[in-house]
């Protein structure tokens, strides 16, 4: 259990980077740690002891292999991650452009 | 094995923590690197190669990405200075914390140990796989056959963030 433990810790610091950090490039490396753990509980819950990588040999059988399904799933988020990420850069490169500052809280404009 | 990745998680959790607490951004990025670069050695401990190698690209794609942007602005850390406001977000921010912490450990009494997982809903995805789809590789099985509009989606939003970086990137802002 304790490896579930510390992946949910992983998880909470970068819940803590979020919420308190002011630095938007932070901010989004935050995001990517909160993502890294999630990924990591994904993989845990699938692992089977001795088990094999999910890569058929033919030649040989009644082998027992790990579950293919949540790291099909991962896969897939992971891909989505790189793409939310690239994105949240453009808009800090962006904004940094706009108001010489990383500091969110200098965003004036934004406030409604 | 359930200690290795318990240490290699300990080095990734001192990672993000540095990385969070940082002065200089660049140290910043590539601290978040020993997190992801951590992951891809949990995913080959957990048996899934296939997820190694994408990790392992996607984290070096992200730092390149993160580092043009940080040697392209600035690599000062905003000052934070502990006001009033701050430490009432901070002292939410752990109340909250203790919250969801007790919530997962209620919520992990109901999974199975690590190792011993049973194959209750992809028993469905592995049975006579490689006849199916005609892919050794499980994986490959799974995003390209039986969810294959699922990885078509995925296309389709790497598709529209790659649009939306250029369209932001190109347009002149407001003065």
């Amino acid at each position: 259990m304790s490896v579930y433990i510390l992946s949910f810790v992983l998880f909470l610091v970068g819940l803590y980077g979020v919420i308190t950090r002011r630095n938007l490039i932070k901010i989004v490396i935050s995001l990517s740690i909160m993502e890294f753990s999630i990924f990591m509980i994904l993989v845990l819950v699938g692992y089977i002891d001795n088990g094999l990588a999910p890569i058929v040999d033919p030649a040989s059988g009644g082998q027992i292999y790990v579950d293919p399904l949540p790291q099909a799933m991962v896969l897939t988020a992971i891909v989505i991650g790189l793409a939310t990420t690239s994105m949240l850069m453009a808009i800090a490169i962006r904004l940094y452009r706009k108001y010489k500052t990383f500091d969110i809280r200098e965003l004036k404009n934004l406030r409604g | 094995m359930e200690l290795t990745i318990s240490i290699i998680l300990g080095f990734m959790i001192i990672g993000a923590i540095y990385a969070l607490h940082a002065k200089d951004l660049l140290s910043a990025v590539i601290a978040m690197g020993i997190v992801g670069y951590g992951l891809v050695i949990c995913f080959l401990l957990l048996k899934a190669p296939d997820l190694a190698i994408v990790q392992i690209v996607v984290e070096t794609i992200t730092l390149v990405i993160m580092v043009a942007v940080v040697l392209d602005s600035t690599r000062k850390e905003v000052e934070i200075k502990l006001d009033r406001r701050t430490i009432i977000n901070i002292l939410t921010g752990f109340v909250v914390f203790a919250g969801l912490f007790y919530f997962f450990i209620l919520a992990i009494q109901n999974l199975d140990p690590l190792g011993a997982h049973s194959l209750r809903m992809s028993e469905a995805y592995v049975e006579g796989a490689v006849e199916k789809t005609g892919s050794v590789n499980l994986v490959t099985g799974v995003l390209f056959d039986f969810r294959a509009y699922d990885t078509l989606g995925e296309a389709v939003i790497l598709y529209t963030a790659a649009l939306g970086v250029l369209t932001l990137l190109r347009i002149k802002g407001k003065k």
